[in-house]
């Protein structure tokens, strides 16, 4: 089992090692880790603490898009329980109940979602940007447009403080990964999931409520997005409705494909989107230790990702493995994709044939 | 009719291959100027072929194709267009966006200094349409009006571009009965002006109607054209279904069915199979028999509750029963093994050890997982009892073949012990060898007291397992045989029967 693991992740592994080893070529104390003041620092716990967020996220999203959906929504999603959070803090109440209303924002964030692609059966990705769009402005009203700021020592300890010397949000996407990744691996829940995202209509034919499914993956990954929201928001004391989570939904994507899982749906795994989120942020890192002027900071990004997509992409790998074993010589089979196949003929409006006839030969 | 003139299209020799398959065979089909040629045979007969090898969108093996007594070579839909052989298909081709006159003189609008005509095209338009008895407003679009006038648009494009051959694919599919007048009023009027009509459909009534000579697919060979003045329509359905009809054997010992299991009462869908009654015992195997489309699918998917009925109830062992969706049927151990296996059966990308233990992980629910023990057990016993071949259990499904594949989504049902199990063409594009397989399984497990529900196009295969046949035409159940009346005989005879009462129905 662990083996299988390893193997499937092996890519993903090895290119996060090439990029810690950057940040280790342009700044030697990189793998250095300290203690001060009862606190673990050094660029590497930075790499988990910072990335936190999209590690997070990253779990849900990689159930919703083993089912071939997306959660375009989840940083406005942060956004909202970061203000329900902070206003209910602020509000008196203790750090707890503000915790459990922000997860319960979450949830409820979740289950529209669902709702929308599972029942009323729209397009995830258009469905999910309703709540992308309308969530910053529910933020908004929560925190009256302002910055909603909070000295909670319980909430600030979520986002800044430290359990048996390390950061706090480490240990959150830690043990919420190992806890879902539990639930999803020691049930039936990741077979049925897999299922579900290949061929829905197979699955719903040989008996999984895809509805109810397909719900409860929106919903876990609200609770996600608003865990994610609740460090953030405990990061910075205070709940920032416009910038909390902005752009991470992409980020969460990316960590997802980086890790390997297919947007088309089916096999997953969520151990490989968390290496893809640690990628992510040590590209991060790379690009603030490099010392270069920070506007190159999001074209640097783009070009490293790319890199990472192409070295996985399986047509280059076709390539790479073709190229070896022609070792450097001419092979027709590598220059198969310059011929497209003939077109077979312009044809007319009243003359097209492309229709589907009821015989099925090929 | 004039079959005694000189043919205007004459194709002899048509042969087409594809890998492995022999779709067209010496096909030879002659066309009379004025007379209405249906093209006649069951799912996979080659019609399609032969009409995409006469327009050129395929490039045909072998023979030879005259047109009024000059060889044509048609290499692709526009050279046979333009040589006068015209076709229109079912899914009207044509741009819903464009106004009915734009879609009339696409690619040929008049000009007048340089500029498009408008006036004169609908004016044009107007003409060409009120020859076949259409008044409509051709500068409107042409999906504000209904499939059957956008079919006879088409066909007017088609005529003017061709005009000697009119090749017509199932045009009659989607239109209601008056649309259907309006559209033989308009072949008609073709015929009438000496053009040959080939008429491609399912419907036999309309076959009847309508046509003049039909040319009989079977297996991509032509069985015999016939003048359907002279033919029944039993001779029609012996020749499409061809088989040697007295010849099958059934098993004497049919054993004594049991209790009722499933009964059904006045059960239907709209727009899928009409109200039926239907009683299902235990060691009993109920076949379904009947044309493509005569609702035997649609019967497989009411009971399981994929496409739900409407109407009627359903009791099982004498206690009502909602059969809302799959999972209500799974929870009394229904099963169903789909027609479709690809979109409907399989999950691809998963394993064979995942696809077959799915449905029983899914009745027991998430939380309860099968032990990895009892999942190799499962896997490892149905695939040694059905003789699955594959590589390793971790195979995906998509790689395994047809009859493998099968094989294995009936193993993903077996597992689930099913008290009543649907199977919805089990033989379907299945080899030889896993063909007899399945049928010996479908004995066993009646013999074992499982209650089956069975629909095929394979005559002789229903014949060799069902305890009772029912005979389903146009979406209703027409007949039902039993003990020593069931034979491939009795079956074609009861799908052709009461052809008085189609005809009334049609005049209707």
């Amino acid at each position: 089992m662990i083996l299988t693991t390893l193997r499937r992740v092996a890519p993903q592994l090895i290119i996060l090692a090439l990029v810690l080893l950057l940040n280790f070529a342009m700044f030697p104390g990189f793998f250095r880790v300290e203690m001060h003041n009862g606190r673990l620092f050094g660029n590497l716990i930075d790499v988990l603490n910072r990335g936190a967020p999209v590690a997070l996220l990253s779990v849900g999203m990689t159930l919703v898009i083993a089912t071939r959906g997306i959660d375009l929504s989840v940083g406005a999603v942060m956004a909202i329980a970061g203000a329900v959070a902070a206003s209910v803090v602020t509000g008196g109440s203790d750090w707890v109940v503000a915790v459990l209303a922000a997860l319960g924002a979450g949830a409820l964030c979740g289950l529209w979602n669902g709702v929308l692609v599972a029942v009323l059966r729209i397009q995830p990705i258009v469905a999910t940007l309703v709540l992308m769009v309308a969530g910053r402005g529910i933020a908004q009203l929560l925190t009256h447009g302002a910055i909603l700021t909070f000295n909670d020592p319980g909430l600030v300890r979520l986002g800044g403080g430290t359990i048996l010397h390390v950061p706090t949000p480490i240990w959150i996407w830690i043990v919420l990964a190992v806890v879902v990744g539990l639930v999803v691996r020691r049930t039936a829940l990741g077979l049925l999931i897999e299922a579900t995202g290949i061929n829905e209509r197979s699955a719903r034919l040989a008996g999984i409520n895809a509805r109810v499914l397909l719900i409860a993956v929106y919903l876990v990954t609200g609770l996600c997005a608003a865990l994610a929201g609740i460090v953030v928001a405990g990061d910075i004391r205070g709940a920032d409705a416009n910038n909390a989570g902005l752009w991470m939904e992409l980020d969460a994507i990316l960590a997802v494909v980086i890790g390997g899982n297919s947007l088309l749906g089916g096999r997953f795994s969520i151990t490989a989107s968390l290496i893809g989120a640690l990628i992510i942020q040590s590209v991060n890192s790379a690009i603030l230790l490099s010392g270069m002027p920070v506007e190159f900071n999001l074209v640097i990004k783009a070009l490293i990702i790319i890199a990472i997509l192409v070295i996985q992409s399986p047509r280059v790998n076709h390539a790479l493995y073709l190229l070896r074993a022609s070792s450097g010589a001419f092979s027709p089979g590598a220059s198969r994709g310059a011929s497209t196949p003939r077109n077979t003929a312009p044809r007319s409006a009243a003359s097209r044939t492309d229709h589907t006839t009821e015989e099925g030969r090929p | 009719m004039q079959t005694d003139t000189r043919p205007v299209l004459h194709a002899t020799g048509i042969s087409k291959f594809f890998p492995g398959v022999i779709a067209l065979d010496d096909v030879e089909l002659a066309l009379y100027p004025g007379e209405v040629h249906a093209l006649l045979g069951e799912n996979g007969a080659g019609k399609s072929t032969l009409i995409k090898c006469l327009t050129g969108a395929y490039g045909r093996d072998g023979g030879t194709i005259t047109l009024d007594g000059q060889e044509i070579d048609p290499r692709d839909p526009l050279s046979s267009q333009e040589a006068g052989i015209g076709t229109v298909y079912q899914e009207v081709n044509l741009l819903p966006n464009l106004s009915v006159a734009e879609n009339l003189f696409l690619g040929r609008q008049p000009r007048r200094f340089g500029m498009i005509d408008q006036r004169r095209m609908v004016r044009d338009a107007r003409g060409i349409l009120s020859e076949y008895g259409l008044e409509v407003d051709p500068a409107r679009l042409l999906s504000s009006y209904s499939i059957a006038v956008q079919q006879i648009v088409a066909i007017a494009r088609a005529v003017e571009l061709s005009g000697k051959v009119l090749i017509l694919d199932e045009p009659t599919a989607s239109l209601d009965r008056d649309e259907v007048q309006l559209m033989f009023s308009v072949i008609r009027r073709l015929t009438a002006r000496g053009l040959a009509v080939v008429f491609i459909t399912h419907f036999l009534d309309q076959v009847q109607e309508i046509c003049d000579r039909a040319t009989i697919l079977r297996n991509g060979r032509v069985v015999g054209t016939l003048k359907l003045a002279e033919a029944s329509r039993t001779d029609i359905v012996t020749m499409m279904l061809g088989r040697q009809l007295e010849e099958v054997t059934r098993h004497p010992d049919r054993g004594v069915p049991g209790e009722v299991l499933l009964s059904l009462r006045g059960f239907g869908r709209r727009g899928a199979i009409e109200p039926f009654d239907m009683d299902l015992r235990e060691g009993e195997v109920v076949g379904l028999a009947g044309l493509l489309g005569s609702g035997r699918s649609e019967t497989c998917n009411a009971v399981f509750g994929a496409d739900p009925a409407d109407r009627g109830e359903a009791r099982l062992r004498g206690a009502p029963l909602g059969l809302s969706n799959p999972r209500a049927a799974i929870r009394q151990r229904f099963a169903l093994c789909p027609e479709d296996r690809k979109t409907d059966g399989i999950v691809g990308e998963l394993s064979v050890r995942e696809n077959i233990i799915l449905s029983l992980q899914a009745r027991q629910g998430w939380f309860r997982p099968l032990p990895r023990a009892r999942i190799e057990a499962i896997a490892e016993h149905y695939v040694k009892a059905l003789d699955i071949r594959l590589a390793s259990l971790d195979t995906p499904i998509r790689l395994l073949s047809g009859g493998n594949q099968q094989k294995a989504l009936l193993a993903r049902w077996l597992a689930t012990d099913p008290a009543l199990l649907i199977l919805d063409e089990p033989t379907r594009g299945i080899d030889v060898g896993a063909h007899a397989e399945i049928i010996a399984l479908i004995e066993r497990l009646r013999a074992d007291g499982m209650a089956l529900l069975v629909a095929s196009s394979e005559m002789e295969e229903l014949v060799a397992y069902s305890t009772r046949i029912v005979v389903l035409r146009d979406r209703r159940q027409v007949g039902e045989l039993a003990g020593g009346e069931i034979s491939p005989a009795a079956i074609v005879r009861a799908i052709a029967a009461e052809e008085g009462a189609a005809k009334e129905e049609v005049l209707a």
